[in-house]
């Protein structure tokens, strides 16, 4: 036996349960091609633990209202009239007809269109029409849209299914500090929510999962972004061999993945760092909107976003610039959205920020951009290839020689390992294991 | 001459095909649609103008593409490093990028000039790649300048029908 293949054979594959598929330092392959073990992660990860639902910003008013999807069950994310924020299932109390296919919008509440029940932004049913029939069959006050707690922690808003699910800043941990540095890029603004690509891979989730804490594959799949931006923003990106880009096992199943360490806190600037040439007409515009040189040097500084992607277990990240949210459609097939974010501020100033911030989303991100597609070949070809030699592992080994605790006690090794990736598997194979 | 026409009004088939101008602008658009077919990037940039433009809007309804989000939304500096990137061989993507067919239709004459030509339009296509046909389906909006020197494409706008949904990621452009 070979100590790489020893724990899966050909003859346990299918035996194991799914939780002893994942070890130390591998997983097995079946656990992106078996259709059993998707079922389980819906319940026992989905459905279990906290999910990201909307960023505050998408729910600016009362009655803003936004559809999304918690595992594959679908809700809607509300503001109600006391601004409280709701997590409703999206399935009418009657017949069970979705009551709302907007996207995003605005309501003074949710009529269903089959019966016309109504419901109001607390999800609570309003009206009956033809009451009649269920005097003494049906009180009112009993059969409100179904409720996810949901819980906020600064305009990250997560929802779950789980009544007994640890309160969000304790399952958020140390987490909460990189939320709290990613808001930074606001440049002394509020971050803000822009627009959102959407696009869909042959693949199991967990590959994209993987991908926002593999630091390895960045100048491999993403040569040809590197090959189109300036000298300046390639150079920013070029972490394969500096010792200070690290990635940090933040507990839970989350890390964070630092790439340009120099801006992971954007309020530390010692004044050395020269602004990018790119941005000469942008820094020319703010200047002429009134800005002084310390807020164009903090909104200019920040137009990359952050130096980190902040992984969040199980499905959402805060990359770079960017929010990275994905959905399990099903054992292989994955759908993403790419949520540009800006600053929100006044709009002489923020309006050609912003402008400026999308046309670096659209470089990179969305089914078109520089980045994602090369990304989406990737997973697809793990898709496929990982139906080959069930027994054989998927190597999630990568800089174990390295691997040590950081002064705040985070298992850290570089940038480039797979630090990130172990972190997310022990936690899924303790929810796995859960009964 | 200039001739407006107001979106409900139907064209007849004769100011479609009886129009030199709308005609020229048609077998651009043609043009165009073999050369992304055939992958002849190179070629494709050379059919637009230096100030044209090359959008695939998210919002179905926007004009102002600067200040939305887009999928595409390239001007000339944007086309030359997205036509390097189709060809350089660096993008895994594109070096395995799906076959498509395209078939652009339906064209319906929306201002007509000596000088610049706008038509809207029907595009689908079809994409295969490793055993499986995808489907995009959207309206192209083309504006064309007409000059002796040789029509040139000014501004192509394509609206997915499904651009507010996910879309596969793409190594090839519609």
């Amino acid at each position: 036996m070979t100590s790489e293949t020893s724990e899966f054979t050909t003859k346990n594959i299918y035996d194991l349960p799914p939780a002893d598929l994942v070890l130390p330092d591998k997983v097995a392959g079946r656990l992106y091609t078996d259709p059993g073990i998707f079922e389980k992660e819906m319940t026992k990860i989905f459905e279990h633990t906290w999910i990201w639902v909307a960023h505050e910003s998408e729910l600016p008013k009362a009655g803003s209202f936004k559809s999304t999807y918690v595992g594959r069950q679908p809700v809607i994310v509300t503001k109600d009239r006391r601004g409280n924020i709701n997590t409703l299932l999206n399935r009418c109390r009657h017949r069970g007809a979705s009551v709302c296919e907007q996207k995003k919008g605005n309501a003074n509440g949710f009529t269903c269109p089959y019966h016309a029940w109504s419901y109001s932004l607390d999800g609570k049913l309003r009206g009956i029409p033809y009451p009649e029939g269920y005097e003494g069959v049906v009180e009112k006050d009993e059969i409100s849209l179904k409720r996810l707690r949901t819980e906020s922690y600064n305009g990250m808003i997560f929802a779950t299914f789980n009544d007994d699910a640890e309160p969000l800043e304790e399952f958020l941990g140390d987490v909460r500090l990189w939320i709290d540095r990613f808001t930074k890029q606001g440049g002394g603004y509020p971050v803000k929510v822009l627009g959102t690509h959407q696009f869909k891979f042959k693949g199991n989730w967990k590959i994209q999962l993987e991908n926002t804490t593999d630091g390895y594959h960045f100048p491999i799949v993403h040569r040809s972004w590197m090959a189109s931006v300036d000298q300046e923003t390639a150079d920013m990106m070029s972490f394969m061999t500096d010792p200070d880009c690290v990635t940090h096992d933040l507990g839970n199943g989350h890390s964070v993945m630092q790439m340009v360490p120099e801006h992971s806190d954007l309020d530390i600037d010692d004044g050395t760092e020269k602004l990018q040439d790119r941005f000469d007409a942008l820094i020319a515009e703010l200047k002429a909107a009134g800005a002084d040189d310390a807020q164009v040097r903090k909104l200019v500084r920040s137009m990359h976003g952050t130096g980190f992607n902040l992984n969040l277990f199980p499905n959402v990240s805060m990359s770079i610039s960017f929010f990275r949210v994905l959905r399990p459609i099903s054992v292989n097939e994955t759908w993403i959205e790419h949520v540009a974010l800006g600053a929100d501020g006044p709009d002489e100033i923020v309006d050609p920020v912003n402008r400026d911030r999308l046309r670096v989303h659209e470089h990179f991100q969305g089914p078109f951009g520089f980045g994602t597609p090369d990304d989406a070949e990737g997973w697809d070809r793990v898709q496929r290839g990982a139906q080959g030699a069930p027994e054989m592992p998927i190597l999630v080994n990568r800089g174990l020689n390295r691997e040590a605790d950081s002064p705040e006690g985070w298992p850290t090794s570089h940038v480039t390992d797979e630090t990130g990736m172990r972190a997310a598997y022990a936690k899924w194979k303790q929810m796995m294991s859960d009964d | 001459m200039t001739e407006t026409l107001s979106p409900t009004s139907a064209p007849s088939v004769a100011s479609v095909l009886g129009d030199p101008r709308v005609i020229r602008a048609v077998g651009l658009a043609w043009h165009e649609a073999d050369l992304l077919d055939r992958k002849q990037y190179e070629a494709w940039k050379g059919l637009y103008a230096e100030d044209g433009l090359y959008v695939i809007p998210l919002d179905p309804e926007t004009e102002d593409f600067d200040h939305t989000l887009n999928m595409v939304y390239d001007d000339a500096r944007m086309r030359d490093m997205r036509v390097t990137r189709m060809t350089e061989g660096y993008a895994i993507a594109a070096v395995d990028a799906a076959r498509t067919v395209r078939t652009v239709s339906r064209f319906i004459p929306v201002l007509v000039t000596d000088s610049e030509v706008t038509l809207r339009s029907a595009q689908v296509l079809v994409a295969y790649k490793r055993e499986n046909h995808d489907l995009w389906a959207s309206e192209n909006t083309y504006t064309i300048r007409l000059s002796p020197l040789g029509d040139e494409i000014v501004k192509k706008v394509i609206r997915l029908i499904d651009s507010e949904g996910p879309v596969p990621a793409a190594g090839f452009l519609l």
